[in-house]
């Protein structure tokens, strides 16, 4: 792990004495990823940001320390990689400090629609298995010290099976709801559990996108998150409309459902 | 394969409009993928499109870079920051002022790229004390056609570095750049404004400026006679440690007009007609109290009276609009500069904003813009023909002064003039082969400018 440099300038908080826990943001090569960890850093809270990409994680810590002479180191990981998963977050925590918020970021959606063995087993241990692995042991290091924040960046598309994207929408829905069943069991221990859906946000995943839908911006969907998870939201839409979508579109009875094209 | 989407591209003056592939890599690996992609039919970088003509465009593969926009180093000891192409200077501004910094250098407009300003070698109000952009660069990383990343110094590439800075995008990618910020005591800008009555006037007050840092003067170019030339002229510095205007009040103008000023929809085309451009520039030269006026200022309205209209260059309407910028070099009558000025007058074409602007020595790029002299820019609204027979015109005049037109704001100079103009033309593209002997950088520009080969092999 490398550790960003923001010149000489003292860092504002850091491991020792810092006044936040640790933010950690996997998947942050993820535009909305990125914002979001600026977003805690911004706030003093020491952050980890991780990526397969190991190198371009190390530019956006060293960003982030730049911006806002907070602490920020970077990592290398791999969502699909459960067995390292736990020697990961213990390693984390030996970098940047006690856990206190966390964002999921990393997605995939796998590659035109394609539903071979291969493409399901990566959209499934991608979106829902590794998310699931990680959420689940950073859970318990909080509930051990009574406090933190969890969110993931699900999708509308998780809210109802539909046969333009029906693979990656179902793991996404398996996420939500096992984030659902984390959220009840760590609540009573004070650890926090939010599935963030979004819509369109202006990444990578929707470049050259041709839609008539608003598109949001990455930095807009980092505040909306943000602010969600620090109010302990359950769950957030953004941008809003889609939550009165997604209720119109689950609430279409099955048989009428399925002879439609969405 | 990154993902390229057909888009029609256009530089800020909306004419020419460009169909090209358009990728947005949002990490370094996808830029470099991006670039491997292109072979064939040609790739550019685009930053944020504030060239006005068809600097920024090409009809092959065309890659933002405004996703790779990160800070990566500071160092507050001395003011050097590393930072990504892609970063704006609003940007830098943004995260250094209030830390007491500012640009070296800065362009009329702060939505410009960093990657831009090194393409262009951007040049602000100060050029003739502290010269143009790569002055303040000791280093930038450059993404080259085989894929390589190079560290390019003055000291350790010499021909890279004078072939890349002004060099339109067509040696590679920039990646990153080391700038070296200005320590100021705050935002603001101690300025003084003389209203000049003609081109002498102008000369003898830019003269007795020299305790300024920032001069720049607009002027009437729609005034003939012996008044040709009157305008208003601008100097001003940073304000040292405890000067500063009452905040409230202009802080509240700036930020009502950064929220409200907007030009959503294209305008009309009779909007800038030769009646209302006339009427402006009358209004704008008595509105100025004859001398002199001092202010405090916020540096937004000082450096960026025009970014305060978010998209301004929909005045001119879908037909879009010219800029014509030139630098002619000093000659004790200014006859050059005179016959310019009779041309445009002449024409009836006149120009909203003529800005006017001494240069100081240079030692930059082969097709870095500036020169000693005084440059002259010019907005025209796109007439067409009879527009661009007058911009012929002013070329001959230019080149007959031994001038140049600055690439940056151009969309028609002929080759001919383009090389007689820069005559160190042939040392840049032989640089230029060196480092990208299969011609995969190309551009609108670089194709009719013969600086680059269309369909590859430079
Ligand atoms: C209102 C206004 C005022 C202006 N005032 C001034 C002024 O005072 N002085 C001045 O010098 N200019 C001025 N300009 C021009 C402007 O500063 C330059 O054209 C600048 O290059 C624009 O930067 P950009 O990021 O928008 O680049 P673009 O317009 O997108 O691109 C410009 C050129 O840079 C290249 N480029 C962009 N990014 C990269 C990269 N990462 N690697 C390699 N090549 C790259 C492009 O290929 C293209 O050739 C002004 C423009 C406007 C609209
Ligand atoms: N953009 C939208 O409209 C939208 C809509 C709904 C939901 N979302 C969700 O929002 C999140 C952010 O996506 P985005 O829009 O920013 O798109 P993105 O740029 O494609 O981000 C996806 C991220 O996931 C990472 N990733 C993929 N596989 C991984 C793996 N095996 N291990 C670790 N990281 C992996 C990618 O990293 P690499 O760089 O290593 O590939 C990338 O950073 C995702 O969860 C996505 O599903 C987005």
């Amino acid at each position: 792990m490398e550790r960003g440099e923001g010149g000489n300038e003292q860092p504002r908080s850091g491991v020792e004495g810092a006044v936040r826990g640790a933010a950690v943001v996997f998947g942050v090569t993820s535009r909305v990823g990125r914002e979001l960890a600026l977003r805690f850093a911004e706030r003093g809270h020491p952050v980890w940001v991780g990526a397969r990409d190991q190198a371009e994680a190390e530019r956006i810590a060293k960003d982030i320390a730049v911006r806002t002479r907070v602490v920020a180191i970077s990592g290398g990981f791999d969502a699909r990689a459960v067995e390292t998963h736990a020697a990961l977050v213990s390693s984390i925590e030996a970098a940047v400090g006690p856990i206190e918020r966390m964002v999921i970021a990393f997605g995939d959606m796998g590659d035109d629609g394609r539903r071979d063995p291969q493409m399901l087993r990566r959209i499934v241990e991608v979106n829902y298995l590794g998310a699931a692995s990680l959420a689940e042991l950073v859970a318990d290091q909080m509930a051990a010290r009574g406090r933190g924040i969890i969110a993931a960046l699900g999708s509308v598309a998780g809210d109802r099976g539909r046969q333009s994207n029906y693979a990656y929408g179902s793991a996404k829905g398996a996420l939500a709801l096992y984030l659902q069943g984390l959220r009840n069991r760590v609540f009573s221990k004070g650890v926090h559990v939010m599935t963030a859906k979004l819509g369109f946000i202006d990444t990578r995943m929707t470049w050259g996108l041709a839609t008539k839908i608003p598109i949001a911006s990455p930095e807009a969907a980092s505040h909306a998150v943000l602010e969600a998870m620090e109010a302990r939201r359950d769950d957030l839409y953004w941008p809003p409309f889609w939550r009165g979508v997604m209720g119109v579109i689950k609430a279409i009875p099955e048989a009428g459902f399925k002879r439609l094209s969405l | 394969m990154a993902d390229w989407v057909k888009r029609d591209m256009e530089g800020w003056g909306r004419w020419p409009v460009i169909s090209a592939e358009v990728a947005r890599p949002e990490t370094r690996a996808d830029m470099v993928k991006a670039v491997g992609d292109s072979q064939g039919d040609g790739l550019l970088a685009y930053g944020l499109g504030r060239s006005y003509g068809d600097t920024a465009l090409h009809s092959g593969h065309v890659v933002m870079t405004t996703r790779l926009d990160r800070f990566l180093a500071f160092d507050p000891a001395t003011g050097w920051l590393k930072a990504e192409a892609g970063v704006s200077l609003e940007e830098v501004l943004r995260v250094f002022v209030p830390r007491g910094f500012f640009l070296p250098i800065t362009p009329g407009t702060k939505f410009v790229t960093l990657g831009g300003a090194l393409a262009c070698d951007v040049h602000g109000k100060n050029h003739h004390v502290d010269g143009s952009f790569s002055n303040h660069v000791r280093s930038f990383e450059l993404l080259t056609a085989s894929g390589e990343v190079l560290e390019v110094r003055k000291e350790t590439h010499p021909e890279l570095w004078k072939a890349t800075v002004g060099g339109l995008g067509l040696t590679g990618v920039v990646l990153s750049v080391e700038l070296r910020l200005t320590p100021v005591a705050g935002p603001w800008i101690e300025m003084e404004s003389v209203r000049v009555e003609d081109l002498d006037h102008f000369f003898a007050v830019s003269a007795e400026s020299t305790g300024f840092t920032h001069t720049v003067g607009w002027i009437d170019c729609v005034t003939t006679g012996k008044a040709m030339g009157r305008g208003i002229f601008m100097r001003g510095r940073h304000a040292p440690q405890g000067i500063e205007a009452k905040k409230s009040l202009l802080g509240r103008v700036v930020d009502a007009a950064d929220r409200l000023l907007d030009v959503p929809i294209d305008g009309p085309g009779w909007l800038l007609n030769q009646a209302t451009v006339k009427a402006f520039n009358e209004v704008y030269f008595r509105k100025h109290p004859r001398g002199q006026k001092n202010s405090i200022v916020h540096y937004e309205p000082f450096f960026y009276p025009l970014d305060a209209v978010r998209h301004w260059n929909r005045i001119y309407g879908k037909r879009g609009f010219l800029q014509y910028q030139m630098v002619l070099p000093k000659t004790p009558d200014q006859r050059p500069l005179r016959e310019i000025l009779g041309a445009i007058t002449r024409s009836g074409f006149g120009s909203f904003l003529a800005v006017i602007k001494e240069f100081g020595p240079t030692d930059n790029g082969w097709l870095s813009f500036p020169t000693p002299g005084v440059t002259l820019a010019l907005d025209f609204p796109n007439h067409g023909a009879p527009l661009l027979e007058l911009l012929e015109r002013l070329d001959a005049i230019t080149v007959e002064a031994g001038g140049r037109v600055y690439l940056g704001k151009d969309a028609r100079v002929s080759r001919e003039s383009f090389q007689r103009m820069y005559p160190e033309w042939e040392a840049w593209k032989a640089a230029r082969d060196a480092v990208d002997p299969k011609g995969v950088f190309r551009s609108t520009m670089g194709e009719r400018l013969g600086l680059v080969t269309p369909g590859g092999r430079s």
